[in-house]
């Protein structure tokens, strides 16, 4: 077994710094109780594996690490969660799958095992890479430029159409069609029904109408914020 | 381009001036936070025929640091439904970013110092203007868990709105950066001021044709959730919005943060689109001339922003969300195109630029059919059901998720 933290001492600080980040960070997504603060672990980790990338001289990985899972993966983890409401502590008694937690262990098992066994004696060493090191002067955004669009092209193509076919999926998924609307309206909640206009003495219009108005915080156009708005009238308080 | 400070290895030297260069330039933000918030302040009563802030110091000048003591002495209140650590932790992360973004904007040209060349700016890393992204993607923590961990429910509100918008905005942002780093080559903000330098005409937002800036500069006021964009705090629909339940220092902290944010962003745009410190020199005290031309640009960009704000209306949520989709992703998603176009020749960039104007002439015509469909269907529905629900219905409501 060579020796461990073969790097020079910067580089060994570092490392170090950044993977006790990691390692606190995932066991607190695992720990917490409660969902955002899970989220935010999540985040916590995401952001020592960006330093883990800085000092392998990977700053361009590091960046869009930032940018696409924290910036938007965590965040969207994090709309949904308060949307739904679903902060307050959950409910541990009853396991919708009894049999999730067995082969969730056991699986987490078998990786860890696969992982030692690959690394057999190359360990963690904090040290620069030496097998992807960046020999030519050409930056990390040219190089990953040039071997996206030329021998990785079809994957990548293929990703990109795996992702737009992803979104019209999602448009169509969350937009019904629109004569199904009338009946599922007035169950939303921040529409005034119009029986209550209707049967109701005329003090009561004012209220409709400003309950319109809260509810009237939807965009016209976008399926995925339709959604959120209709029933964020609903969440009482999604505090903590 | 690595930083040419650490050309010849770290000795003391190159860590002191680094350690000046943060220190100067945590300094000069927090002074010009002061100077911007009294500015911002004067410039709007003097819109509105007022006279301002005029009792401490000359001016009212020194308002904001009377204010600011103001604050630091009141009350601290935590909320009994808060969330103690998430609550506390947002106003850091609101200001953190602010500070940081400022670290990549060149404020002046390359000096020598002690045999040291230096560049006046704190840090020049190689993602460079990635780095903004990033950071601007982290602020979306700030007001989303400021508004969540008040454990009341306007913040709650103000800080949905403000994420979603957020990540609206961010696209369209991207986009356009995405577009001066096709015309430098680069992504360190040195090289792309360095590549302005020739002369006026080399400016980015005149070799980007004009287009990109107000996108961008829309894009990140939306980003920054100021004036006409600031849903997430509108005081008539959502008491004081994410930072309803902040008191005391940490409200002041937030306050900071916004104005800060206001002018690292009049900054990054006079660094992307005017040239950064570019600008006619003179002969004499030469390092001082740049240093002059940033700020000055950067105080008119702050001046514009005062002024929108004295003379717009607040947009309602689903124009905002409107203008962002339908209006700014796709005019930058197509500009992007013809800037790509235009760098491989010419005639591909004309014909992707007609190309566009045809195709989307075509979609909007589409756009425009199916929209009067809709009204005539909805005219229909709402006949059937009674005036009154029509009134109701103005705007098409929400397909229920439920």
């Amino acid at each position: 077994m060579t020796h461990v933290l073969a790097a020079t001492i910067p580089d060994a600080i570092t490392f170090v710094m950044a993977a006790a980040i990691c390692v606190v960070g995932a066991l607190g997504v695992v720990l917490a109780r409660n969902p955002v603060h899970s989220a935010l672990m999540l985040v916590m980790t995401l952001f020592g594996v960006a330093v883990l990338f800085v000092e392998e001289d990977a700053q361009f990985l590091a960046a869009v690490q930032v940018i696409v899972y924290a910036g938007a993966i965590v965040v969207l983890f994090l709309f949904v969660i308060m949307l739904l409401g679903v902060d307050q502590k959950e409910v541990f008694q009853r396991d919708p799958l009894p049999a999730q937690r067995p082969v969730a262990i056991a699986l987490g098992i078998l990786g860890l095992v696969e992982v030692l066994v690959l690394a057999r004696g190359r360990w963690p060493s904090g040290a620069r890479s030496v097998s992807g090191a960046i020999g030519s002067p050409a930056s990390n955004v040219s190089l990953i430029g040039r071997s996206i669009f030329t021998t990785y092209l079809l994957a990548f193509e293929v990703t990109s159409a795996l992702l737009a076919v992803a979104v019209v999926g999602a448009v169509v998924l969350a937009r019904r069609p629109r004569h199904s609307v009338g009946g599922n309206e007035d169950s939303t909640g921040p529409v005034a029904e119009p029986d209550d206009d209707l049967g109701g003495p005329d003090d009561t219009e004012p209220e409709g109408v400003e309950e319109t108005i809260v509810g009237s915080g939807t965009p016209r156009g976008e399926s995925g914020d339709i959604k959120t708005s209709g029933s964020l009238a609903d969440v009482e308080v999604t505090g903590p | 381009m690595p930083d040419p400070l650490f050309a010849h290895g770290v000795d003391l030297g190159a860590v002191v001036i680094v350690a000046v260069k943060v220190l100067v330039a945590f300094g000069v933000l927090l002074v010009s936070v002061m100077l911007a918030i009294w500015f911002e302040r004067k410039v709007i009563s003097d819109m509105q025929n007022r006279i301002g802030p005029n009792r401490a110091g000359p001016y009212g000048i020194l308002q904001t640091l009377a204010d600011g003591i103001k604050l630091f002495f009141k009350e601290d209140l935590l909320p009994d439904q808060a969330d103690r650590f998430v609550f506390k932790l947002a106003p850091y992360l609101a200001l953190l970013p602010a500070l940081l973004i400022f670290t990549i904007v060149p404020v002046g040209g390359v000096v020598t110092i002690a045999h040291h060349t230096v560049e006046l700016q704190v840090a020049d890393p190689a993602v460079g203007i990635l780095f903004l992204l990033a950071l601007s993607s982290v602020s979306v923590y700030a007001t989303m868990l400021a508004g969540w961990s008040s454990g009341s429910k306007y913040p709650l509100l103000g800080s949905i709105r403000a994420s979603a918008q957020m990540i609206s905005y961010e696209a369209a942002m991207g986009l356009t950066i995405a577009m001066v780093v096709i015309v430098t080559h680069s992504l360190s903000t040195r090289t792309i001021v360095d590549s302005q330098a020739a002369s006026f005409f080399h400016w980015n937002i005149f070799r980007l044709g004009i287009l990109p800036f107000p996108l961008f500069a829309v894009a990140v006021t939306a980003e920054l959730n100021r004036p006409p964009f600031d849903l997430t705090e509108g005081e008539q629909e959502l008491v004081g919005g994410f930072h309803t339940e902040y008191s005391s220092l940490r409200f002041a902290l937030f306050y900071l943060a916004e104005f800060m944010n206001t002018i690292t962003m009049s900054a990054v745009m006079v660094t992307l689109f005017f040239g950064g410190p570019d600008g006619p020199g003179f002969h004499f005290v030469r390092w001082l001339w740049p240093i002059l031309w940033f700020a000055g640009k950067t105080v008119v960009f702050m001046y514009v922003y005062v002024w929108i704000r004295a003379a717009l209306p607040r947009l309602r949520y689903d124009q905002l969300m409107e203008l962002g989709w339908k209006v700014l992703i796709p005019l930058s998603l197509v500009w992007l195109l013809v800037v790509a176009a235009f760098r491989v020749g010419t005639v591909w960039g004309l014909g992707v630029f007609f190309g566009g104007v045809i195709v989307g002439s075509a979609l909007w015509q589409a756009v425009l059919v199916g929209r009067a469909r809709r009204e005539v269907l909805e005219a229909s529905r709402a006949g059937r059901r009674g005036a009154n629900d029509s009134y109701l219905r103005a705007v098409p409501e929400p397909d229920g998720g439920e």
